[in-house]
């Protein structure tokens, strides 16, 4: 068997593991969910009306349609918390250690976390969008390109994201650990225009704000379902996901080969 | 070297300060028992982790299976099995998934993956646990998944680190009746234990392991014959009788329990030597009240091995003549008894 079959046999594998027990426990899934819909309740329902002025709008319907495109790319990073988690406690469990024995694609072990954490973030983000639709977010105006585009792009943003998680996953000694070692994940979105503009920003923030992971994939994916104005922020977004996957791959695989503890 | 499954020279690994292993030789011939004997923290289950490649050793020349395990760690992995201490199940998915998951790891195809499967878990009585999730599984259940997954792949050197540590004596039973029947079939077995006992139920040949050194190696007779521990209790009534014994004895006299009236006689417990002490006790004209035979256990192996670094060879000596043995054997008790006078009580 070529080197590239068994790397995608045992992969397939290892994903078929990791949906089985997602299946089994979507508690973790579920409850990882929950922080965007409250976030976008909250800020439509709660804050809707003062953030719409905030950002020139008119009724809380304009607030939710500059505020869906950022949540559901927080989605994303909330699922991601998930996979750092799972990881952790997956190496803790003696199965890790007889992968390690045998003769497999090695990577194939974090590969089919990564290939089942980007599905659960599809479906993480199908729901978080099914609520937006349901709450009034219509974005009418996409193409069907534009919508393959913007699947295209949280499908590689969801890639870069879980590869990063995979190495905080390994690095972290529990669970508990590498929840919080992920917390960046969920916090870098709150400090970028996924709630408000960049431009209302303090002006030394505005730049750390908007090179950073999540607001050139925000703006990407504004631009996509919403028509705004794209530029630079496509070319920044799809380098920002090739960069961290790259990054995280090496990294995550460098230390999955470490000797186990 | 190509007879050999498990070929190690000069082993070494170090975490830190502490020195794990101090240059370990280990030779195990295919198709074999192998038992690694040892205390807790002698390094035992580092050896393991290394030789299944789990671990890379500070230094030391490595064959297993034939395969350099430096230079070909896959080819290593290929031919081995390994059972590790703690369980190498997944918990969170039924014993039969466990099955088809190492099945689906090995490449076989799917028919063949539920046929193998099938037939493990009948042969480890599994089939009615097969669609429970393994965490609901007892200790020795897990222990039986544990090894019937490791033999999914057919692997040649299996490893068995303390297979049966934490089992209850009827489960502890049947694992060994799984290890026997693993080696008719021709698999190389290297089993750790801290039992003497299922060392000498198991095993071809046993290496004792003390911190982080090999300090005996042999069959289970050659380690219990340079094992001091080792005696027959004799045990009498009348005071005169056990003078007159401990006198037809000879030597062993300082052995005796006057409180007690016991005398204890130095002995491997073999047939040959027990008709000897009888046949001495005989032409004296007494007869004990009670006579027990005591097989050396770990306590002595570890009291003996460890403290006066009784070289392995003494096995092979312990082979002379009848006189020369039961002097030999009354010498090294007394070395055993200055030892156990300098543990601290």
């Amino acid at each position: 068997m070529s080197s590239l079959s068994l790397a995608v046999r045992d992969s397939s594998t290892m994903l078929r593991r990791n949906l089985l027990h997602a299946r089994r426990y979507p508690s973790l899934t579920l409850n990882l969910l929950l922080t965007p819909v409250m976030l976008l309740l909250l800020f439509v329902y709660i804050f809707g009306d003062t953030m719409s002025a905030g950002i020139g709008g008119g009724d809380r319907s304009d607030y939710i349609a500059y505020l869906v495109p950022g949540l559901l790319l927080m989605t994303i990073g909330s699922t991601t918390i998930g996979t750092a988690v799972s990881v952790s406690n997956d190496m803790t469990e003696g199965i890790i250690a007889r992968f390690r024995t045998m003769a497999i694609h090695r990577p194939s072990v974090l590969v089919g976390h990564v290939v089942g954490s980007v599905l659960q973030c599809v479906m993480s983000v199908v729901l978080v969008g099914a609520v937006a639709l349901a709450i009034g977010f219509r974005p009418t105006g996409a193409t069907a390109l534009e919508w393959l585009a913007a699947f295209g792009l949280l499908v590689l943003f969801a890639t870069a994201l879980t590869w990063i998680a995979v190495g905080m996953g390994l690095i972290s000694p529990n669970a508990e650990a590498a929840g919080n070692n992920a917390m960046p994940l969920i916090f870098l979105p709150l400090i970028s225009s996924t709630f408000v503009p960049i431009a209302s920003m303090p002006g030394w923030f505005q730049p750390i704000a908007e090179y950073q992971p999540f607001t050139p994939a925000v703006e990407t994916l504004r631009g996509l379902l919403l028509g705004t104005e794209i530029g630079h922020n496509g070319w920044l977004a799809v380098a920002w996901c090739a960069g961290l996957t790259v990054l995280g791959y090496f990294w995550s695989t460098s230390k999955f080969n470490d000797d186990a503890k | 070297m190509t007879d050999l499954a498990i070929a190690a020279n000069g082993l070494r690994k170090s975490y830190g300060d502490k020195v794990v292993l101090d240059g370990v030789d280990l030779a195990v011939p295919a198709g074999t028992i192998f038992s690694l004997l040892g205390p807790n923290g002698a390094g035992k289950t580092t050896a393991v982790k290394i030789l299944s490649t789990l671990v890379r050793a500070d230094a030391g020349e490595i064959r297993v299976g034939g395969h350099d395990l430096a230079a070909a760690p896959q080819a290593v992995r290929a031919a081995i099995g390994v059972t590790g201490q703690f369980s190498a199940v997944d918990g969170l998915i039924t014993g039969e998934e466990n099955m088809l998951l190492m099945a689906d790891l090995h490449h076989l195809s799917k028919s063949e993956g539920r046929r193998v499967a099938a037939e493990l878990l009948r042969r480890f009585d599994l089939t009615e646990a097969a669609k429970k999730p393994a965490s609901t599984y007892s200790g020795g259940m897990k222990r039986r998944l544990d090894i019937a997954m490791t033999l999914v792949g057919d692997p040649r050197i299996i490893f068995l680190d303390e297979p049966t540590t934490g089992l209850d004596p009827r489960s502890r039973h049947n694992m060994w009746q799984i290890i026997r029947e693993l080696v008719s079939d021709g698999v190389t077995v290297f089993l750790t234990t801290q039992y003497l006992e299922e060392a000498d139920e198991l095993a071809d040949r046993i290496a004792v392991l003390n911190d982080g050194r090999i300090v005996a190696e042999g069959t289970a007779d050659e380690l219990k014959r340079i094992v001091p521990g080792g005696h027959v209790r004799l045990r009498f009534t009348d005071p005169a009788a056990y003078r007159r014994a401990a006198l037809a004895l000879g030597p062993g006299e300082e052995h005796g329990d006057d409180e007690s009236l016991s005398l204890r006689i130095p002995s491997d417990g073999s047939q040959r030597e027990l008709r000897s002490l009888l046949d001495r006790l005989d032409a004296a004209g007494v007869e004990a009240d009670e006579l027990t035979v005591h097989t050396p256990d770990l306590d002595d192996v570890f009291f003996a091995l460890t403290g006066t670094k009784v070289p392995a060879q003494s096995a092979q000596s312990a082979q002379s003549a009848q006189s020369a043995q039961s002097a030999q054997s009354a010498q090294s008790a007394q070395s055993a008894q200055s030892v156990q006078s300098d543990q601290p009580a």
